[in-house]
C-alpha cells in the first residue's frame, strides 16, 4: 500500500483528540451524574484536565517549530532531573558535580541536538559526563557510597537529559519523501506510547488478574500490558499514514515503542519502589511528577530515534 | 522607587525559589491561620527563610518577618536592601556585646504590633551531621515574654542540598517544608527543659524521607 494520505495537522489533531475528548466526555458525565465523587472520580478529573494543559503546551511548542521542542524538551529535562536528583542519595561533596550536571551536561545536550551535531550529542553524556562526573566529586575528597553517588548521577542524566533529547533529534532525520513532516514522528511517538500507558491502566482495571513483577508493582498485570500494548499498536497501525514507515513498519515500531514503554514504567517503579516513594513528583496533577508521566517515553525514545536512523533516515 | 524594587525583587526570589526547589508547604501540626506566631525552623542554608516564606499563603506572608543576624545581613547595601525591604526582617545582634538594643525587646514589639516571626533558634547554619544544633536561650526569652504566642515547629527539608553552607550556585533539589504541632513555654518550665521539648518538637516535624539518609 501506498501512502496517498499525506501526514496534516488538522488531521492528526481529530484524531489524536479522539482519547482526550472521550475521556472529558466521561468526565463530565460522571460529575454530572455522581453527587459526591470519591477520590477516584477526583484523580480522573485531575488526570483529564492536566492532559488538556500538557497536549496544549505540546501544540504550542510544535507551533514555535525546532527550537520550541528542543526548549521544551530541556524544560521537561530539567523537571525530571530535579525529581530524580531529589531521589538519589548525593552528598555535599557531589555539588560541583550537580552543578555541571544542570549547567553544563543538559544545556550543552540540547544545544547540541538544537544544531543537530550527532556525532557529539550520542557520546556527550555516556562518555565525557561519564568521566567527569566521578571526577569532581573525587577532587572534593568525600568518599562514602562513592560508588552509589555516582552511578546515581550518571543516571540520572542518562535517563532524564540523554535518553529524552532523542525525542526533539528526531526532527533532523533526513528520510527520502518525508521531508518536512519529522514533526510528525514526534507526535505519533508521544501519542502511541501514552496511549498505550492509558489503555495498559483500563486493560488492567477491567480484566488484570496476574501481576507481571509484584516485587515491582502490583498494578502492572499481564492482561493489562497485553492488552493495551496490543490495542496502542492496532492503533499505531492505523496512523501509519502520518510515518514514512508503511503499514507493517509502523506496526512494528509502534510495538517496539509499546513494549520498550511498558519496560521503561517498570523500571522507573522498581526505582520509586526501593525509594520508598508513591511518585515521583507532585507537578503534575492527578499524574504525579514530570517522570511519573515521562517514564514510557524516556525509555522508548532512544530506541524509536536509532530504528528510525537505522531503516528509514539517508544520514 | 525602591518599594517598587523592593517587590520586584522579591517576585524574583521566590520564583527563583519554585524553580529551584517546586517548594511544597505540609500543615500537620497546625493549620494556616492568620493569627499571631512564631515560626521556628531548622537552620542550613540562606535560603530558609525564602522557602519559609514563599510557602506561606500571600495573607500569612507579608505579616511574617524572618528574624535575621545583623553581622551578616547588615554588611553590604544589598544583603541590607534584601533583608530590609525585600523581607521586611528584623535584624538582631547575634554577639551580646555589640548590641544596642536588646534582641528580645525587638521581637516582642514586632509580635504586639500582630507580626508574626521567622526564626531559627539554632542560631547559625548548621553545616554537620546530627539533625540539630543545640538552640541558643533567645527562643526561651521571647516564649517567656509573650507566653500567649504559639510557637510553631517548621522543619524545612532537603534546601541544605540545594545551596550547601560555603557554596555558591545552587543546584535544583525538590524541597519540602512541614508545619509541626505548635506548643507554648509552661509557666514553671526551665530554659533547658523548654529547649530540649522545642527541638524534640521540630525533629518531630521532619518528614520521614528515606532519600536523605
Amino acid at each position: 500500500m501506498t501512502v496517498d494520505i499525506a501526514p496534516s495537522w488538522p488531521l492528526f489533531a481529530a484524531v489524536s483528540l479522539i482519547p482526550l475528548l472521550l475521556a472529558t466526555f466521561v468526565d463530565v458525565a460522571l460529575r454530572w451524574r455522581v453527587a459526591e465523587p470519591g477520590p477516584g472520580i477526583q484523580n480522573f478529573h485531575q488526570r483529564v484536565g492536566s492532559w488538556w494543559v500538557m497536549v496544549s503546551i505540546i501544540a504550542l511548542a510544535v507551533m514555535a517549530g525546532k527550537t520550541g521542542v528542543v526548549l521544551l524538551a530541556a524544560l521537561c529535562s530539567f523537571a525530571a532531573l530535579r525529581e530524580f536528583m531529589t531521589l538519589t542519595r548525593t552528598q555535599l561533596a557531589d555539588h560541583w558535580a550537580l552543578v555541571t550536571l544542570y549547567y553544563v551536561a543538559l544545556p550543552l545536550q540540547y544545544y547540541l541536538v538544537w544544531i543537530d551535531w550527532y556525532q557529539l550529542y550520542a557520546i556527550l553524556i555516556p562518555v565525557y559526563a561519564f568521566l567527569a562526573l566521578p571526577i569532581l566529586s573525587a577532587i572534593r575528597g568525600d568518599t562514602t557510597r562513592f560508588l552509589q553517588r555516582i552511578a546515581g548521577m550518571q543516571w540520572a542524566l542518562m535517563i532524564c537529559v540523554y535518553c529524552l533529547s532523542h525525542l526533539p533529534a528526531l526532527m533532523y532525520l533526513e528520510i527520502p519523501g518525508y521531508e518536512g513532516k519529522n514533526i510528525f514522528l514526534i507526535a505519533y511517538l508521544i501519542f502511541v506510547v501514552q496511549l498505550s500507558d492509558v489503555l495498559q491502566y483500563a486493560w488492567g482495571k477491567l480484566c488484570g488478574r496476574r501481576p507481571v513483577a509484584p516485587g515491582v508493582s502490583p498494578s502492572k498485570t499481564v492482561e493489562g500490558l497485553l492488552g493495551g500494548v496490543l490495542s496502542a499498536t492496532a492503533v499505531g497501525t492505523l496512523l501509519w499514514w502520518m510515518t514514512p514507515f508503511g503499514v507493517w513498519g509502523a506496526a512494528l515500531m509502534a510495538l517496539a515503542a509499546t513494549v520498550a514503554g511498558f519496560l521503561g514504567g517498570l523500571v522507573m517503579s522498581a526505582i520509586k519502589r526501593d525509594r520508598g516513594v508513591k511518585d515521583w513528583g507532585h507537578l503534575i496533577p492527578g499524574h504525579g511528577g514530570f517522570i511519573d508521566r515521562l517514564d514510557s517515553v524516556l525509555f522508548s525514545a532512544p530506541i524509536f530515534f536509532h530504528l528510525t536512523r537505522y531503516f528509514w533516515s539517508t544520514i | 522607587m525602591k518599594k517598587l524594587l523592593a517587590i520586584v525583587v522579591g517576585k524574583a526570589i521566590a520564583f527563583s525559589a519554585h524553580l529551584l526547589t517546586s517548594v511544597r508547604g505540609f500543615w500537620l501540626g497546625t493549620a494556616p491561620l492568620p493569627e499571631t506566631r512564631v515560626y521556628f525552623a531548622n537552620h542550613r542554608s540562606h535560603g530558609d527563610f525564602v522557602l519559609i516564606w514563599a510557602v506561606l499563603p500571600p495573607q500569612l506572608r507579608k505579616n511574617a518577618r524572618p528574624v535575621a543576624a545583623a553581622d551578616y545581613w547588615l554588611r553590604s547595601r544589598v544583603r541590607r536592601f534584601i533583608i530590609a525591604d525585600v523581607f521586611n526582617g528584623i535584624a538582631i545582634e547575634r554577639e551580646a556585646a555589640d548590641r544596642q538594643v536588646c534582641p528580645i525587646a525587638q521581637m516582642a514589639q514586632a509580635l504586639d504590633l500582630r507580626q508574626s516571626l521567622i526564626l531559627f533558634p539554632e542560631g547559625t547554619r548548621h553545616a554537620g551531621g546530627g539533625d540539630l544544633l543545640p538552640f541558643r536561650s533567645g527562643l526561651f526569652h521571647l516564649a517567656k515574654a509573650r507566653p500567649e504566642v504559639a510557637l510553631v515547629p517548621v522543619w524545612i527539608e532537603n534546601l541544605n542540598r540545594v545551596l550547601p553552607k560555603g557554596e555558591i550556585l545552587p543546584v535544583p533539589i525538590a524541597c519540602t517544608v512541614t508545619f509541626g504541632k505548635d506548643l507554648h513555654v509552661e509557666p514553671d518550665e526551665t530554659k533547658d527543659a523548654f529547649l530540649a521539648r522545642a527541638a524534640a518538637a521540630l525533629i518531630a516535624t521532619r518528614p520521614d524521607a528515606k532519600a536523605t539518609e
